[in-house]
């Protein structure tokens, strides 16, 4: 059952720019999955080992950034990627080593305070960063002859990158890394006390969270083919945060549809609704009261109650007449 | 050769003294019972045999290795464990993966990100067998949020045990217990092999008494009396500071 789902979805995701219609709507798309690989890596950090991260967008820029950069070079698109990842891993080493220093409320303000340096030098660097006007690229690359220039090969090969996040998020999840990760999250002096390297867990957790907002970042620049200093302002950080919060922590499903639920908000609804922002503030709202534990796992529990509450009732065996009179 | 020797051990909170000059030197395979009033620094003590505090001044050796400046994750690999007075267990996770994830920080496999845990087969198995010591393992896949106080204290217990120590440290191992549960932890800490020294924290002198081998007795982050049962119960001090005579 699960693997006909799983297949059906499949199905339906690599059909989309047949059905959607329309190349605004597979551009949506891409969007969606570019921004729920992003939010896939932030979940690490907030899902899985519980610190919350206000700075993500600083490394999802810097992957941006650091492509362009190299792509204006005069380097290739195996260049490019290899360099934006690379100079990501090491600015996720950086910030992770500060951020590190602390935990709860510490460790957000510290992100938010390297978010905001990213932000300051993608603003003020004008020599690196060509600062307000941003730094535009050529083209989208052409892997193995296939041009990605059209909306629907731009799609399905951020889907296939999507896919491999995926999959990699479900391995780590299963695997005893990822026990160890939501282990120092739920009770680190254990951790610490059974043998675990508590900050190095969370050091390496830090770097693969990292990782995914780099290829996200990367894939961002490549569907723009423009980076400017709004992709690393913390209101995208925040939104990256919002993603995985009301779609559900420490879920694979939750950071994909807070994802498509804050792509849609703003690029459809907008369209129809002036003050969508607001739209979107009430429905973060609603999820926090009925759903504080975010979409997916609260349309999970709200299932199971209803099949419950059905179930007693269809189940119920009709009593025999008179038969409660026999004491 | 001492299993575990503290010497001059010191600590201090700011202008509060909680451990002064504490000596403590428990044989192998010892049973040591650590008495005292609330506030004596018993926790305290355990807290800096771990590495979860840094003393201000003394020395801690393992087996005659000298682990004061070891790294407290460090500390059980060489083989000391400990349990903690408040539960501190995974709430959302089964049983199983509690003692499992006990068994997995002793090994390389914690770091590795490419396998299913799950399908770990050795490990699970062993995790199993250490639930069967503690006679939990028909409650395996029971999520722990689930099962009793007793039960969980059972659990701290295992998860110990898994890491195979040489020295373990049970820190109030019966408080919050009935009697039923009082005689089935009682049984199971009796049951644990000679090769394990313990050293335990208790305030239930009935059972613990019945326990020790020899009894150390702290007041104000000071040994004070230290000896076997008979001697430390008939010494004046401990009736003065503990018994309440």
């Amino acid at each position: 059952m699960k693997r006909l789902a799983l297949a059906a979805a499949l199905v339906i995701l690599a059909a989309v720019p047949l059905w959607v219609g329309g190349t605004y709507y597979v551009n949506i798309a891409s969007q969606i999955l570019l921004f729920a690989i992003f939010a896939l890596g932030v979940n690490v950090l907030v899902g899985y080992a519980g610190l919350a991260s206000l700075g993500h967008a600083g490394l999802f820029g810097i992957a941006a950034y650091a492509g362009a950069r190299v792509m204006n070079d005069g380097h290739g698109h195996v260049a490019v990627a290899a360099g934006a990842l690379a100079v990501t891993l090491v600015a996720s080493a950086a910030f992770a080593v500060l951020a590190l220093r602390g935990t709860g409320l510490g460790f957000v303000m510290i992100t938010v305070a390297l978010g905001q340096i990213v932000w300051g030098v993608a603003y003020r660097w004008i020599s690196i960063t060509n600062g307000d006007n941003g730094i535009s690229i050529k083209g989208r690359p052409s892997p193995l002859g296939l041009s990605l220039a059209s909306p629907a090969a731009f799609y399905w090969a951020t889907l296939a990158v999507f896919l491999v996040a995926v999959a990699s998020m479900a391995i780590f999840v299963a695997s005893p890394f990822g026990a160890s990760v939501r282990g120092t999250r739920d009770q680190p002096r254990r951790m610490n006390a059974l043998g675990y390297h508590v900050w190095m867990i969370r050091f390496l957790a830090f770097l693969l969270s990292g990782f995914w907002s780099g290829v996200a970042g990367l894939l961002y620049l490549y569907y723009n083919q423009f980076v400017s200093p709004q992709v690393v302002a913390l209101t995208a950080s925040a939104e990256a945060l919002l993603m995985v919060i009301s779609g559900g922590t420490a879920t694979l499903l939750g950071p994909i549809v807070g994802s498509a639920l804050v792509i849609v908000m703003k690029n459809v609804v907008s369209a129809y609704i002036e003050r969508w922002n607001f739209v979107l503030g009430a429905i973060f709202v609603a999820i926090v009261v009925f759903m504080p534990e975010g979409l997916v796992p609260g349309t999970v529990r709200l299932a199971r109650w209803a099949m419950a509450a059905w179930r007693p009732r269809a189940a119920a065996p009709v009593p025999a007449p008179g038969g409660e009179g026999g004491r | 050769m001492s299993a575990l020797a503290v010497r001059g051990l010191e600590k201090r909170f700011g202008g509060l003294r909680v451990t002064a000059a504490v000596d403590l030197a428990v044989e192998p395979g010892e049973r040591r019972l650590i008495i005292g009033p609330n506030g004596a620094g018993k926790t305290t003590l355990f807290n800096l045999i771990i590495g979860e505090l840094r003393p201000d001044g003394g020395s801690i050796t393992l087996f005659d290795r000298d682990i004061t400046r070891v790294p407290s994750r460090r500390r059980i690999h060489l083989g000391i464990a400990r349990t903690y007075q408040i539960i501190t267990l995974f709430q959302g996770e089964t049983l199983l993966r509690n003692v499992t994830l006990s068994l997995l920080g002793l090994s390389r496999l914690r770091w590795n990100p490419f396998v299913r845990l799950a399908r770990q087969e050795a490990l699970v198995a062993r995790a199993r067998e250490t639930l069967a010591r503690v006679a939990l393992d028909h409650l395996a896949e029971r999520p722990l949020a689930q099962t009793s106080y007793g039960e969980r204290r059972r659990v701290e217990i295992a998860m110990a045990l898994a890491q195979n120590p040489r020295v373990l440290l049970l820190d109030e191992p019966f408080a919050g217990l009935s009697v039923d549960e009082r005689r089935d932890v009682l049984r199971l800490v009796t049951s644990i092999p000679r090769d394990v020294t313990i050293v335990m924290i208790e305030h239930d002198m009935d059972v613990a008494l019945d326990f020790a081998e020899r009894i150390t007795v702290l007041h104000f982050g000071q040994v004070v009396v230290e000896g076997d049962r008979g001697e430390v119960v008939a010494h004046p001090r401990t009736k003065e500071i503990y018994l309440g005579e």
